[in-house]
C-alpha cells in the first residue's frame, strides 16, 4: 500500500489564512457569539459574474481549493472529495422562506440549484473540468474525515494520485437565530482568549473552507504524511481514552510518541469535559493544542484543525494563540488530532512529519 | 478480476410496498405507486403526481416504538424501518459481533420538519426539538441508533441523485480495504414542499404519469421512499455460513463537469461511470444482461442517458428499463431502491417492465423493455444520475 501525503493546502476561515506564505503571526481577536470568515479578495480567484451568483460557502469552497491547486502546481485532479455538515444553507434558507413568505408561487430556481448538498464539489469540478470522482459527506462533525478516509483509500491502493479534499460550511442568519434559541450557541459574546475557559453552554458559531491535496506521491512542499484517521459515531468518556491508545496501538505508537495533541475544545461546558478526560489525564504530560478558539465552531472546523496541523508540522513551530499548555517539545514528528460536537460523531486523525 | 461484495440482506419501504416482498410483486404486477400527493399541503396538488409512502408518521412511529418525544423526521422514520428489515434479513442477531458500519445518503434530511416549523420555532418551544434534526447526518444517526450500531463508522453521503449509490460504492470500498467486516449501505428520502417547488422551479415534474425514455416525455413524478442492503466480507459470510443474494461486482462514480443540474448532451459523465464500473469488475459490455436506468422521465436526462448506454454498449444494447414510473424519482434514495430492484431481478430471472411507454424517441433508435420479460440473468447495471454533473454505475451479479 502507498503512502498518503498532504502535499498543499488552502484555507479561509475566522483568521486570515487565505495566504500561504504566513501562519497565524497576527490573530484577529473577536468579542462576539458568531464569527464570519474573512474574505478574500474573491475576483482574484473567480469571474466576478460567477461570483455574483454564489453564496459566500461556494466561493470559499472553489477560492480554499484553488489556492491548495497553486500550491501544489497541479491544472486538475484525480478526484474531488467533499465534507459539509449543513451544505449550502444560505440557499436553503433562501428557497424554504420564498415558498413559505410567497405561498409556493414567483420562485426562482436559482437558489434551490444552490441547496444541494454536493454543489461546491460539483462547482469545483465543473471549474476544473474534472470529469473523476466526485464525492460529498454530509455528516456532521466527522464530514471532512469521512472524505479523509475515501480519499486515503483510494490513494493507497493507487486507484488515484491526487486528490482534493475539503470541508466547507457557511453561516445562516436563520439557522444562527434557532440554534440560538436551542442554546447551541453562546449566550453573550466571549472573546477569542477566554471563550475555552467560558464554563458556558454552546460554542462561538463560525465558518471557513480548508482544503487539501493528498497524494501519494511526495513532493518538494509537502507538508506532512496522513497515517490514520479513524471515526466514531458515539464514545462515552470513559472509553474515550482506550479508543484512543488503541488506535495509537494500531499505528505502532505509544503516549509518548505522540509530539502534539491537537484537540476541538470549543468552551461548550457540557461537552469540553470528553476533551479533558484526554488532557489532564493520559496525555497531561503531552503538548497540547487547541484551534477552535481562532476559527470558531462549524461541522468542517476540524478540517481548520488539519490545516493548522499541517502548518505546525512543516513549521515545526505551534503558535502561541494555539498552545493549551505550556509544555514544549523540540521536534513535532507525530501529531494526533482529536474532536467531537456534541458528544457525537468523534474523529482521531494522525499525522506524522516527512523529511523532504 | 476483482472479487465482488457479498449482498446478504435487503429491506425497503417506497410507494410501492413496505417490503421487499410487496415492491417485488407490484413490479411483476406492473402496478404503479404514482397519485395525487395527499400528505403535503401544496399548491401543486392537482399539478402533479407522486409517488408517496402510505403510512403517516404517526403510524412509522408507532411501528418504530418511538416515544412521543422523539424528534424524528421523516427521513429518518422511512430510513430506520428499511435498515431494519435488511438487518433482519441479514439474519444478524447481534450487530456488533462483527465491525459493522453505516453509510447512509439523503439529500432532503430534516428538511420536512425544517419547512413545517420554519418561522413556528422562533415562538414555539415545543416544536424546536427539531432543529437539531435539519442536518442530513442526523437522521443516519438515528439509523444507526435503531440498528444498534456503537462506537463506529457512521457517516452519509449527499450527492443529489447518485447518492445512494455512491454510499453502496463507499460501503464496497470500505470491506474491500478491510477497515469493517459488515457495512449497512443505502439511502432514505421524504417529500417535502421544498423539493416539489424546486423541481416545479426547474420545469421537469410531469402533470400526469412519468414515461421514461418516451418521446412525449413530461418530467418525472417525485417520490419518497428508503433501502437498505447489507454488504458483508467474505469472511463472515464464510463463518456465518451466509446466503449471499447477489454480489456488487463493479462500480465506477464520474463527473459530468458540463452543468450545475444538466447532464451533457452526449452523457460524458455516463459514460465514464459506466465504463469505470465494467474496468473494476473485470467485465465487457455484452456480460451485462440488463440495465436498470436511472431514467426519469425527463427531457434531458433520458436523452443523455440513452446516448451514453449507446457510447458503451454500441449496437448489442442489452434490455433496459428505469422502474421509476413504478415508485417516482426517490432522489437520494433511488440508486438503493433499483439496487434492490437489480437484486431481485437476479434471484427471479426476470426484467421488469418499463411502463407507460408508447412512442419511441427521435433522437436513437435504442427502445426500452415495455413488458415483463423472463431470462436468465447473471449481471445487471444500475445508474443513477445526479445535480452536480455527478453519475454512478453499480454491477450487480449473480456470481463473485
Amino acid at each position: 500500500m502507498k503512502k498518503v501525503y498532504i502535499n498543499s493546502i488552502g484555507s479561509i476561515s475566522a483568521q486570515k489564512t487565505f495566504e500561504n506564505a504566513s501562519f497565524l503571526e497576527t490573530i484577529a481577536d473577536y468579542n462576539d457569539t458568531v464569527l464570519p470568515a474573512i474574505d478574500p479578495v474573491y475576483k482574484d480567484y473567480i469571474p466576478p459574474a460567477a461570483a455574483r451568483r454564489m453564496a459566500k460557502g461556494i466561493k470559499m469552497g472553489v477560492v480554499a481549493s484553488k489556492i491548495a491547486l497553486a500550491e501544489a502546481n497541479l491544472e486538475n485532479v484525480d478526484a474531488v472529495i467533499t465534507g459539509t455538515g449543513m451544505g449550502c444553507v444560505v440557499d436553503s434558507e433562501k428557497f424554504v422562506s420564498a415558498i413559505i413568505d410567497n405561498n409556493e408561487e414567483y420562485l426562482t430556481p436559482t437558489s434551490f440549484i444552490q441547496s444541494t448538498h454536493n454543489t461546491v464539489g460539483g462547482q469545483i469540478a465543473l471549474g476544473l473540468g474534472c470529469n473523476g470522482y466526485n464525492f460529498t459527506y454530509v455528516h456532521a462533525s466527522i464530514s471532512f474525515e469521512s472524505a479523509l478516509l475515501d480519499a486515503k483509500m483510494q490513494l493507497e491502493t493507487e486507484e488515484a494520485e491526487n486528490i482534493l479534499v475539503g470541508g466547507v460550511d457557511e453561516l445562516g442568519a436563520h439557522t444562527v437565530k434557532i440554534h440560538r434559541l436551542i442554546n447551541h450557541i453562546k449566550p453573550e459574546a466571549v472573546t477569542s482568549k477566554t471563550v475555552l475557559n467560558s464554563k458556558t453552554s454552546g460554542a462561538v458559531f463560525s465558518e471557513g473552507a480548508n482544503f487539501f491535496v493528498l497524494s501519494n506521491l511526495r513532493a518538494a512542499q509537502t507538508y506532512a504524511e496522513l497515517l490514520d484517521v479513524k471515526m466514531f459515531n458515539t464514545l462515552e468518556i470513559r472509553t474515550l481514552s482506550k479508543a484512543v491508545l488503541t488506535f495509537l496501538q494500531v499505528n505502532g505508537l505509544f503516549i509518548s510518541d505522540v509530539d502534539l495533541i491537537i484537540l476541538g475544545n470549543n468552551g461548550d461546558v457540557a461537552y469540553d469535559t470528553y476533551y479533558h478526560e484526554l488532557t489532564d489525564k493520559v496525555f497531561a504530560e503531552t503538548p497540547q493544542a487547541t484551534y477552535k478558539q481562532l476559527s470558531g465552531e462549524f461541522h468542517t472546523a476540524s478540517s481548520f484543525g488539519l490545516w493548522m496541523a499541517s502548518k505546525i508540522m512543516k513549521s515545526q513551530s505551534v503558535p502561541e494563540a494555539a498552545q493549551l499548555n505550556t509544555i514544549q517539545t523540540s521536534e513535532v514528528n507525530t501529531i494526533l488530532l482529536y474532536n467531537q460536537y456534541r458528544g457525537e460523531n468523534h474523529s482521531l486523525t494522525l499525522l506524522r512529519h516527512v523529511e523532504v | 478480476m476483482s472479487k465482488g461484495i457479498a449482498i446478504t440482506g435487503m429491506g425497503i419501504i417506497s410507494a410501492i410496498g413496505n417490503n421487499v416482498a410487496e415492491n417485488y410483486s407490484a413490479l411483476i404486477e406492473g402496478r404503479k405507486g404514482i397519485s395525487r400527493i395527499s400528505k403535503i399541503d401544496t399548491v401543486h396538488r392537482d399539478a402533479i403526481m407522486v409517488g408517496e409512502i402510505e403510512s403517516s408518521n404517526e403510524a412509522l412511529i408507532q411501528q418504530l416504538d418511538l416515544p412521543a418525544t422523539n424528534n424524528y423526521c421523516r427521513t429518518a422514520l422511512l430510513g430506520a424501518i428499511a435498515a431494519k428489515q435488511a438487518i433482519a434479513d441479514a439474519q444478524i442477531s447481534d450487530i456488533n459481533q462483527y465491525r459493522t458500519g453505516l453509510v447512509s445518503s439523503t439529500s432532503v434530511g430534516g428538511m420536512d420538519m425544517t419547512e413545517t416549523y420554519y418561522y413556528d420555532y422562533l415562538e414555539n418551544t415545543n416544536t424546536q426539538k427539531y432543529i437539531e434534526g435539519h442536518h442530513a447526518g442526523d437522521s443516519t444517526q438515528k439509523i444507526a441508533q435503531q440498528l444498534g450500531i456503537h462506537q463506529s463508522l457512521v457517516t452519509t453521503i449527499s450527492t443529489a441523485c447518485s447518492s445512494a449509490a455512491n454510499a453502496i460504492m463507499l460501503g464496497a470500498r470500505l470491506i474491500k480495504s478491510g477497515k469493517l467486516d459488515r457495512v449497512v449501505v443505502g439511502g432514505t428520502d421524504c417529500l417535502s414542499k421544498f423539493t416539489i417547488n424546486g423541481f416545479k422551479t426547474l420545469m421537469i415534474l410531469s402533470d400526469t404519469y412519468s414515461t421514461p425514455f418516451d418521446e412525449n416525455r413530461k418530467g418525472l413524478n417525485l417520490g419518497e421512499a428508503a433501502a437498505f442492503l447489507v454488504l458483508e466480507s467474505d469472511a463472515v459470510v464464510k463463518a456465518e455460513n451466509k446466503k449471499v443474494l447477489a454480489y456488487v461486482k463493479g462500480y465506477g462514480n464520474a463527473n459530468d463537469a458540463y452543468h450545475q443540474t444538466a447532464s451533457s448532451e452526449n452523457g460524458d459523465g455516463a459514460t465514464l461511470a459506466m465504463e469505470k464500473a465494467l474496468k473494476v469488475a473485470g467485465l465487457k459490455p455484452s456480460d451485462i444482461d440488463y440495465i436498470n436506468a436511472h431514467g426519469t422521465a425527463t427531457g434531458n436526462n433520458d436523452l443523455s442517458e440513452g446516448r451514453a448506454i449507446i457510447n458503451v454498449f454500441g449496437d448489442a444494447i442489452p434490455d433496459f428499463s428505469s422502474t421509476k414510473a413504478y415508485t417516482g424519482h426517490t432522489l437520494a434514495a433511488a440508486g438503493a431502491i433499483e439496487a434492490v430492484y437489480s437484486v431481485l431481478a437476479l434471484q427471479h430471472n426476470v426484467i421488469f417492465p418499463n411502463l407507460n411507454f408508447k412512442t419511441q424517441m427521435k433522437e436513437f433508435a435504442i427502445t426500452p423493455q415495455t413488458t415483463l420479460k423472463e431470462k436468465e440473468l447473471q449481471t445487471v447495471l444500475s445508474n443513477s444520475l445526479g445535480f452536480g454533473g455527478n453519475c454512478s454505475t453499480v454491477l450487480f451479479s449473480k456470481n463473485a
